[in-house]
């Protein structure tokens, strides 16, 4: 098993009562609620929490992309992946950047630029992630979400062959058109830097990513356990589809953590916290959340006969806690849930969002050492133990 | 009252519901984003002087979405090549909101076939600080409601029971519309420089309480289009056509009275 520390880095010091008076925490939330005093030293804080889980043995620092909004202050993660990479000299530590939203960008060739750039400044450390963006971001960058997977695909296609095929060369697509194709710097990692796909497991995404041209890991992000298990399984039959077994490295869990002395320390000290990522920061109205072409007709239709789209609904605590969406407890609790989920679908990579909502320095870095240290050792051997059983 | 004909074309590979009511000179009926759910008053009125045509656009209502259908300038070309293929070489054109739109930029390629335009609250153009409503974002309540001034009109709207076909309709129709109008976000900042080319006469129709798209809007098109009138509705939102049809109605028939005998 292997563990990642995640950050969204979101403006913890934000008035939620004021900020409530809007309609999302996304796209229409005014910036006069952004205090650049306070977000300058939030940047700091951030970076040391990361550096620290890095320290503390974790096996990557994941940074990630999002646009207007208090739920993440990285725009740009690239800017924040060159610093870690610096911060990290010398370490063994994966850069993951899950990842810059492809369809967002008029010229995905600076994703081929800049992750090869990163890759060359980390000698090889980072995991290149694509994503599509959330439907808010169509509103903040105006792009038509009508094209959002077609502009992923085209893209996804053009930054592959820009690392792998000799330029220059000429692409030709529907969404993006390039007369030189000539990329520089080359990556370090051949043939490219590994691509991750962190999702919420549409069954359009699951089929590409398990795709024998990519098996590329399938990282379920802030989804309920059962649901987690769920897209793990598909993945996996969709591989059986294809003719190959999917290893536990192509199955990734992301999920909010915290670690305290005892359950009821962990739950009292975190509620509050948790509930604000879930229900301030996270909230968005389903017109925001899922603009027309962000999903297929028929997957709209099917989300909303379900109404199972959670960032939609305000939740407590207690139903955080009773649908999983929370890996939180004492060492012991956190080790044995995480255990029972790898004993149903085998997933190792556990990709631990460290600090969510509005949770304090001082609890971060408490939760993450006690993860490091009483959590993280005992699940080393989880998957690796099953393969040497089956062998 | 005569129920409308229904019929399906085939123009560029894709199938398109039309219906027609009425006898007298052609009437081309150009929706907008909500589409045609249910056969207007409006229609009924118009039906009794014109033979009116009224299709639901390429990507919605009962026609297909074509894969050709990338941006308003198709759907505008589009219905050029309808024209033609009905064969109606002096029709009247009566667009509403984004059906506007389309017509006018049809009309910006090729006014020929068109007799007289009514535009009613068309998209299309911005006015620099004038901001536009954005029905994207907006709920399906608020977007009911801010479409109309009297609420009446709105708390009928909501109490349709929403059919699982209905509702299959309206996602149908919120797609096609964010393909053509999602960016930039109701307009086209070309169609401007060139409505100087449409030499037809047109008569704008704006509610004076239009909270989607702002009367003043209209004094851009006034500005741009070289035979153009306004008849601005007072207490009035979006959809002057269903809160005024009889005063719509008439002010169509007298336009065309009065710039095409």
């Amino acid at each position: 098993m292997r563990f990642h520390a995640f950050h969204l880095m979101p403006y913890r010091h934000l008035d939620l009562a004021e900020a409530n008076k809007h309609r999302s925490y996304w796209s229409v939330l005014p910036n006069r609620l952004y205090d650049s005093g306070k977000g300058a030293d939030l940047y700091q804080e951030y970076l040391d929490q990361l550096v620290l889980a890095a320290k503390l043995g974790f096996d990557g620092v994941c940074v990630n992309e999002h646009h207007q909004t208090a739920y993440g202050l990285m725009p740009a993660p690239n800017l924040i992946a060159s610093i870690l990479i610096d911060r990290t000299r010398g370490m063994q530590t994966r850069i993951p950047i899950i990842g810059r939203a492809l369809p967002l960008l008029n010229n995905p060739l600076t994703v081929a630029e800049e992750y090869a750039m990163l890759d060359n400044l980390s000698h090889g450390r980072i995991v290149a992630g694509f994503v599509r963006g959330i439907g808010c971001e169509y509103h903040a960058s105006g792009v038509n979400p009508i094209y959002s997977h077609d502009r992923f695909h085209e893209a996804h296609d053009l930054i592959i062959r820009a690392w792998t095929d000799p330029g220059p060369f000429e692409f030709e697509g529907e969404q993006y058109n390039f007369k030189y194709v000539n990329t520089w710097p080359r990556p370090v990692q051949r043939p490219h830097p590994p691509v991750w796909i962190p999702s919420q497991g549409s069954a359009e995404t699951i089929e590409w990513a398990a795709d024998p041209k990519r098996k590329y890991p399938f990282i379920i992000t802030f989804s309920p356990i059962e649901s987690v298990l769920r897209f793990h399984e598909l993945y996996k039959q969709q591989a059986r589809k294809f003719g190959y077994e999917a290893d536990g490295s192509q199955l990734g869990w992301a999920v909010p953590v915290y670690v305290a002395e005892t359950d009821e320390i962990a739950i009292k000290e975190s509620a509050q916290h948790i509930e604000a990522l879930f229900n301030n920061y996270l909230y968005m109205p389903l017109e925001m959340l899922l603009p027309p072409g962000y999903t297929s007709i028929n997957s709209l239709k099917a989300i909303l006969s379900t109404k199972k789209g959670m960032t939609t609904a305000k939740q407590s605590m207690a139903d955080i806690l009773a649908k999983g969406t929370f890996a939180v407890g004492s060492p012991e609790t956190v080790r044995r849930k995480v255990e029972e989920a790898h004993a149903k679908s085998g997933f190792k990579v556990m990709v631990c969002m460290i600090q969510f909502g509005t949770l304090p320095d001082a609890l971060v870095r408490k939760s993450t050492e006690l993860f490091a240290k009483e959590v993280m050792p005992k699940l080393r051997g989880l998957g690796e133990s099953t393969a040497k059983a089956a062998e | 009252m005569a129920s409308p004909k229904s019929e399906t074309l085939e123009i560029l590979g894709a199938k398109i519901r039309l219906r027609r009511a009425g006898k007298g000179a052609p009437m081309l009926f150009l929706h907008g984003a909500g589409g045609v759910a249910v056969w207007l008053p409006l229609f009924e009125k118009l039906s009794e002087s014109f033979e009116l045509l009224v299709p639901d656009h390429p990507g919605f209502g009962a026609s297909d979405t074509p894969p050709w259908l990338k941006n308003i300038g198709d759907a505008a070309l589009y219905y050029l090549d309808l024209v033609e293929a009905l064969k109606l070489d002096r029709v009247h054109v009566v667009g509403t909101s984004l059906g506007g739109w389309i017509a006018a930029e049809a009309a910006v390629r090729n006014c020929t076939p068109f007799a007289t335009m009514t535009l009613v609250a068309p998209a299309g153009l911005r006015v620099a600080g004038v901001p536009a409503g954005d029905p994207f974002i907006w709920s399906h309540e608020e977007h009911v409601r801010n479409l109309y001034h009297d609420p009446s009109f709105a708390e009928r709207a909501l109490s349709v029971p929403v059919t699982p076909e209905l509702a299959d309709l309206q996602i149908k129709n919120r797609f096609a519309f964010a393909r053509l109008a999602w960016q930039p976000r109701l307009f086209n900042p070309d169609l401007e420089r060139w409505l100087h080319r449409i030499k037809t006469p047109v008569q704008l129709v704006w509610g004076n309480e239009d909270k989607l798209l702002p009367v003043a809007f209209a004094q851009a098109w006034l500005k741009r289009l070289p035979k153009a009138r306004l008849l601005p509705i007072p207490q009035c939102g979006h959809l002057p056509h269903v809160e005024r049809a009889d005063e719509v109605a008439s002010a169509i028939r007298s336009f065309i009275r009065e710039t095409a005998p």
